[in-house]
């Protein structure tokens, strides 16, 4: 009893002879389908090579184009040569010139001894498969695919929206339940004799000539049809990226390879001769045996999928430049934009840098320059300091900075006398954590010295500014997490939105806040908005301050630090 | 795509096209090798000028990655490097007295060769300078590169430009001939690029780097571009448009996803600032044949008088190119 090998064969043939020799010397008789499309002088030389081996054998050729009836016809010419040469065949398992095997040609022979019956074919109902690509699934069987999808890419996709419009199906013959599945399978001498030799097998053949892909569907349908035992996996490791192309196996995937639990697979890079070299040997050369662990295999290729389909989140680089709102993710890593904090507490970045272990900046998009944490000329990824470079791409620098940072959560200041190119941006990113104290870029006014007629021009520009900032920060399309305080609102009562801050950031070194920042003296400021208004300047941000009450009176007590439990 | 553009674009390449027969003629064979090109071979395109020092480890490294010929234009050389290449035995050189600018930096001589000698071939077009690194280049060849990337029908892979500098004065450690200039010039900025799309070539426009922080602190928009496509599957109908940087038809530009995805991307290290840049700055600076009145190399020696030092604390070390990509500077894509 052995098990008899069916390998169909396009290029690399000098491999595939490898192979096949390594196959035959086993005790596995090969029989080996070469495409019609390799040239006569090629395949001459490719049988005489082979010449000396006498249970390895060539059948009828046919031209095997992707997706189409000639890769059943072959397997099914190379089975029944397989079957009616060597009655002592108990399995016959297809492969590719590009499949290489991976434990003992004998292990296989044993494994298979043991499960006479059993049939080892990827096999599920088209309702159940999730892996189709290019959106047809059912409608493989359902339809007619006249024209090749390689060659004739567009009348193909015409041909399946005039079928889609006119609702044009064809039947199943005697109601058979199309499955599908991997296309390399091991099936039983007594299920592929009985598909072989079927007398409704013509009528089947004709159905699935039309079928999209039949070698994927058509020992995977039938075989439900006579199976005692159907093992529904593929004995030949396969892995498949994101558009149903194989991944390639290399030299530097050796130590995978010995970890798969699977008895073949491919696909094989021809050049890989690392690969052949330490699995195309005998028991004696075969190298000591490792644990199983096909899950590392799985995760590796099933990250390049998810590499190539959705990236990783917040990189802008010359492979992946996502369009608006197509980034997974605007920037890597959570981060907050605090505006008003620091006009309204004298000691704001120190005291939530201690408080958070967040890298706590300046002003980033001042207009004089960026204002790192500790006074910094670069930062990580030799992000420049210079304001003409950051505004050159404002969007690209916060971008850049949260990527180079990652695991470290950044804060900064903004305020409405900053760039604001960034604040769309900024309110579209669910990494954003943005808290606004509205007006308080009026206490810096306040506290200065310059002409009150230049203080009410300014104080009208902010004020504007920041008014179309909220709008944004407010607008149904924001995504990020927006924290809006006007002043007043905030210094009633300033240690709740402090804590609840902190707690988002998550990262709080004290559980409850023992010490608050500083705030500044704001005697005097409800007058100094008064004085405003009588200029004919509204200033409506900051909330209610009104002027004879001022804050001067509660002040006193609140300069007191706070002592919270 | 409109129809109006389309043909604008398709004009175009028809024009560069027959510039690049038209620059032909300043092309004078000096040793043709290009008989033992084999059907599968990766060729290699390169202009150099006065490169002599740099040419026997950029050979070395190409031969190496699996390069089957090398094809060499040689402007005007005065260093012997034009009897170097052209006894090589896996190199085919031309050369040319006429002007590097007018020739639209050299553009036009390899469009005219890729055109004559490239179709169906892989082509990989660098200066003596460049340094391709790839996804698994420690590993694999170039050709196992080339072989996915015809197996996932794709037909232009894109290489950043990355310049690297050594830590502390460009002129402090001579190169010798023969030498790894990598093993100077070590480090590089890793995460001050900006990306721009145009959307006339589809291709993206990257700045950034130590060029654009030290340079043009205060120009960013001169800083020059980082974008590079040199690995290429050449048909005779292709042309490049404006160095590496982009190509006609535009669809080649179209290394990059847009849908959040990452596709396979190499680096090319650039390893120009080393010792022999101060003489080749002034030298450029004299003949002005570089890029927009060589404003680069003004810059540069301007700068470089006072303090020629790239390198800053933030400045990375580089180590191999699974770095790089770790850093998001290439990616891997979907090659497992």
């Amino acid at each position: 009893m052995t098990v008899g090998i069916v390998m169909l064969v396009h290029t690399a043939l000098g491999r595939a002879e490898q192979v096949a020799r390594h196959w035959s010397a086993a005790g596995c008789p090969v029989v080996i389908h070469v495409d019609k499309g390799v040239p006569r002088r090629t395949y001459d030389a490719f049988v005489n090579a082979m010449a000396d081996r006498k249970d390895v054998s060539f059948c009828a050729r046919y031209r095997c184009e992707w997706g189409t009836w000639g890769i059943v016809a072959a397997s099914q010419s190379a089975s029944e040569l397989l079957l009616a040469s060597y009655p002592e065949i108990k399995h016959v398992y297809l492969a590719s010139g590009s499949c290489l095997p991976l434990r003992p040609v004998q292990e296989l022979i044993d494994y298979l001894d043991e499960r006479p019956n059993t049939d080892f074919i990827e096999s599920a109902t088209t309702a159940d498969v999730p892996w189709t690509v290019g959106g047809l699934d059912e409608e493989r069987f359902t339809m007619h695919f006249p024209f090749s999808w390689k060659k004739r890419r567009y009348f193909f996709d015409k041909a399946v929206a005039v079928q889609r419009s006119l609702g044009l199906k064809r039947k199943m013959p005697h109601g058979i339940v199309p499955h599908m599945g991997s296309q390399w399978w091991c099936l039983s001498r007594r299920t592929l004799s009985a598909i072989l030799q079927d007398p409704e097998r013509p009528t089947y053949d004709r159905f699935f000539r039309h079928v999209w892909i039949p070698d994927e569907s058509y020992f995977q349908t039938l075989s439900r049809l006579y199976s005692e035992k159907i093992e529904s996996r593929s004995l030949t490791l396969s892995k498949f990226d994101f558009q149903g192309k194989p991944h390639i196996f290399y030299d530097d995937h050796l130590q995978l390879l010995r970890r798969s639990d699977c008895f073949v697979a491919r696909k094989i890079w021809p050049y890989a001769d690392r690969l052949y070299e330490a699995f195309l040997t005998d028991v004696a050369g075969a190298m000591k045996k490792t644990e199983p662990n096909p899950g590392k295999i799985d995760r590796i290729f099933s990250k390049a999928v998810e590499r190539r389909t959705r990236g990783r989140s917040g990189l802008y680089m010359q492979s992946r430049f996502p369009n608006e709102d197509w980034e997974n993710g605007v920037t890597a890593a959570p981060y907050s934009m605090f505006q008003g904090f620091t006009e309204l507490f004298e000691n704001f970045e120190p005291w939530l840098a201690k408080a958070t272990g967040a890298r706590v900046h300046g002003h980033l998009f001042a207009t004089d320059g960026v204002h790192y944490a500790d006074g910094q000329t670069a930062i990580n990824g030799a992000l420049s300091q210079s304001a003409k470079l950051r505004d050159y791409n404002g969007k690209a620098f916060l971008t850049n900075l949260i990527w180079n940072t990652r695991g470290e959560r950044q804060c900064f200041q903004f305020g409405p006398a900053d760039n604001q190119t960034i604040n769309w941006r900024v309110a579209k990113d669910p990494n954003a954590q943005v808290s606004v104290i509205t007006g308080a870029w009026a206490v810096p006014l306040f506290r200065s010295n310059l002409d009150f007629a230049k203080i009410r021009t300014i104080a009208a520009q902010l004020q504007k500014v920041e008014s179309e900032h909220m709008d944004i920060l407010r607008s149904p399309f924001s995504k990020a997490r927006v924290r809006i305080w006007t002043m007043a609102e905030f210094i009633e009562a300033p240690m709740e939105p402090l804590q609840g801050i902190l707690d988002e950031i998550g990262r709080t070194k004290l559980r409850r806040l023992s010490e608050a920042p500083k705030m500044v003296d704001l005697s005097g400021f409800g007058q100094f908005l008064q004085n405003l208004k009588n200029q004919g300047m509204h200033p409506y941000l900051m909330g209610d301050f009104p002027a004879e009450r001022g804050v001067a009176s509660n002040q006193k007590t609140q300069r007191k630090p706070y002592l919270v439990q | 795509m409109g129809v109006l553009q389309s043909y604008w674009l398709r004009v175009q390449r028809k024009r560069w096209r027959v510039r690049a027969l038209r620059k032909r003629r300043e092309l004078k064979r000096v040793a043709n090798r290009t008989g033992q090109i084999r059907p599968d071979d990766l060729l290699l395109f390169c202009t150099q000028r006065n490169e002599g020092i740099r040419l026997p480890y950029f050979l070395d490294y190409y031969r190496d990655m699996g390069i089957g010929h090398f094809f060499f234009v040689d402007n005007d050389s005065t260093d012997g490097s034009l009897d170097y290449l052209a006894d090589q035995p896996d190199v085919s050189v031309w050369s040319t007295t006429a002007s590097y600018k007018r020739a639209r930096f050299g553009v036009d001589w390899l469009n005219w060769l890729a055109r004559k000698y490239a179709h169906g071939h892989w082509a990989l077009t660098v200066d003596p300078d460049e340094f391709l690194v790839y996804p698994f280049c420690d590993t694999r060849p170039l050709r196992a590169l080339t072989d996915w990337l015809d197996a996932s029908s794709i037909k232009s892979f894109s290489a950043m430009l990355l310049d690297m500098y050594p830590k502390g004065r460009l002129d402090e450690q001579p190169y010798q001939p023969g030498q790894n200039p990598i093993e100077i010039a070590t480090w590089f900025d890793s995460g001050n690029y900006t990306i721009s799309r145009n959307h006339l070539f589809t291709n993206l426009w990257i700045q950034g780097g130590p060029r654009a922080r030290v340079f043009f602190p205060d120009l960013p928009e001169k800083a020059p571009a980082l974008n590079k496509v040199p690995l290429v599957k050449w048909d005779k109908r292709y042309t490049y448009v404006s160095s590496t940087h982009m190509l006609l038809p535009r669809g080649l530009n179209q290394v990059y996803d847009e849908w959040g995805g990452e596709k396979a991307s190499g680096v090319l290290l650039h390893a120009k600032f080393i010792d022999t840049f101060g003489t080749k700055a002034a030298e450029e600076l004299e003949r002005s044949q570089h890029y927009a009145g060589s404003v680069e190399y003004k810059a540069y020696a301007d700068r470089l008088k006072d303090d020629p030092q790239l390198w800053c604390k933030w400045s990375e070390r580089y180590i191999n190119w699974r770095q790089l990509e770790i850093l998001g500077l290439m990616s891997k894509g979907n090659w497992a």
